[in-house]
């Protein structure tokens, strides 16, 4: 049993209220979190048709200020800060020289010069040194990890801004999505974005760890008659994989590029420099000789993380996949041979010594309805 | 909680014999580990399995489990409902067969739990 105990694993300011509340805890990232609380598949429907609540105060949050905090960003970060305006939210990569993934991040401006970067739990350490070290040359800058400020709540579902908008005075209707405002939300004063990992509408909200529990239990409250409920990280997985969005560290790393994880978009190519910009102009023009891709399975089997695949044109790697609550079928992200990458394509997956057809098809299996 | 007709695994499985038949199934506590059960891909009909070895595995959208034959002989059927019906492993574990064994030795089960040891065993 390598699994850390309990005591070594990180707790989010919710931990007790997830216990209490007879939660399925697990380790993740260094962190003991609720994997599911109703079931996932009840929490991943509650989510597209309604609302759901889900503790993300694991995410890691890092400031850059200072007069030259746009310069900073504009080095570690792959897309184009200098197209945000101040309470804007951008998504983006913090790359290696090499063009790969360190992590993915969102960059939100929080005044011209002061930007708060959410990533990944697993990499807080690990970004917050690599900007630290990075910016260091730029000039005036500070980098601040900042993360035990902030717990983070989302509200996500067809009902949460709705759902929001009941505990709040800002007017919600002027945030539109990857915007953000502050207010206070249920007396408790809050960043309040328009952003979210389900592909549904909704709001992360950035508050005080003290008051976590408070706007955590005053959001199930107001939502109940809404039907919102509590949602865990097994249905937050299968949940982003619907909607195509990428796990950091599991569908794309340091030994992934930008282009091939398909996140050219995260590029800023008219940028003055980024680190991995060379790199990245140099593949752009070569081609990417493989590229993730989604798929579906054409016979039953669900395709798991690690798993092989077979094209014409060589072989590729599952990174992720599970059986969607809401499409019922067998779905998931694989890397392949740039050949084998159009949608329509026929190949097949090793499940466990058994291959497997599946069949490409558009990265995003759920677009909701608008 | 759980039935006295039939015999447990600590692996989580339970047998119920008729004869020199044997129907296995997953107990009450293993779904509720396994949270909500998506596939089932039971041993093909005709192999032979083997007490404690491995037949088939089920996944639930978290993760891929094996399961384990309780008893040794030949599968005889796969219950055909669970390939439309997966959930109903969540729904009613105990009522719930996943294969058929045709027994090598019936008696062979009498080395497995009973429902007593199984229910202190999963307490």
């Amino acid at each position: 049993m390598n699994q850390p105990s309990t005591e070594q694993l990180k707790k989010t300011p919710l931990n007790a209220r997830h216990r209490a509340h007879g939660a399925r805890m697990v380790p993740f990232g260094g962190w003991d979190m609720p994997v599911e609380y109703s079931g996932i598949v009840n929490e991943h429907m509650a989510v597209r048709t309604k609302a759901g609540l889900f503790d993300v105060s694991h995410m890691g949050q890092i400031e850059v200020a200072g007069k030259d905090a746009l310069g900073a960003v504009q080095r570690i970060s792959s897309n184009d800060a200098t197209k945000l305006s101040v309470g804007q939210a951008q998504y983006s990569a913090l790359t290696t020289p090499a063009g790969t993934f360190i992590d993915d991040l969102i960059v939100y401006r929080l005044a011209s010069d002061h930007f708060l970067l959410v990533v990944n739990a697993g990499n807080i350490e690990k970004a917050y040194k690599w900007i630290a070290d990075e910016t260091r040359a730029v000039g005036d800058v500070a980098v601040v990890n900042s993360s035990a400020r902030y717990a983070l709540l989302a509200v996500q579902g067809p009902a949460a801004p709705a759902i929001v908008q009941q505990l709040t005075a800002a007017d919600l209707t002027g945030v539109k999505y990857y915007w953000f405002t502050h207010g206070e939300v249920a007396g408790v004063r809050s960043i309040i974005a328009r952003t979210g990992y389900t592909g549904e509408d909704g709001f992360e909200l950035f508050i005080p760890p003290a008051s976590a529990e408070r706007v955590w239990n005053t959001i199930l409250e107001t939502g109940a008659s809404a039907g919102i409920v509590p949602v865990g990280l097994g249905a937050r997985d299968t949940l982003r994989l619907e909607a195509g969005m990428h796990l950091s560290g599991q569908d794309m790393d340091e030994t992934t590029t930008v282009l091939e994880a398909d996140l050219g978009w995260l590029v800023g190519w008219k940028k003055h420099d980024f680190i991995g910009k060379a790199a990245l102009e140099q593949q752009k023009a070569a081609g990417v000789t493989r590229r993730l891709v989604g798929f579906e399975m054409a016979a039953p089997g669900i395709a798991r993380h690690g798993y092989p695949a077979h094209a014409r044109g060589g072989d590729g790697i599952v990174t992720s996949g599970t059986q969607t609550p809401l499409l019922k079928k067998a779905i998931g992200l694989a890397y392949l041979p740039t050949a084998a990458t159009t949608p329509g394509t026929e190949f097949e997956i090793d499940i466990r010594g058994r291959r497997t057809p599946a069949r490409v098809v558009p990265r995003q299996f759920y677009k909701r309805p608008r | 909680m759980y039935p006295a007709d039939r015999r447990y695994t600590k692996d989580h499985e339970w047998i119920v014999v008729t004869g020199n038949l044997g129907r296995v199934g997953i107990t009450d506590y293993a779904q509720k580990q396994l949270g909500d059960v998506v596939f089932v891909e039971p041993p093909d009909v005709g192999r032979a399995v083997s007490q404690g070895q491995s037949a088939g595995n089920i996944e639930s959208v978290k993760a891929v489990s094996e399961l384990y034959s309780p008893a040794t002989g030949k599968v005889i059927a796969v219950n055909g409902d669970l390939s439309a019906k997966p959930e109903l492993v969540n729904t009613d574990p105990h009522g719930t067969w996943l294969f058929e064994i045709e027994l090598s030795n019936p008696g062979e089960v009498a080395n497995l739990l009973d429902n007593q040891q199984y229910a202190e065993l999963v307490k």
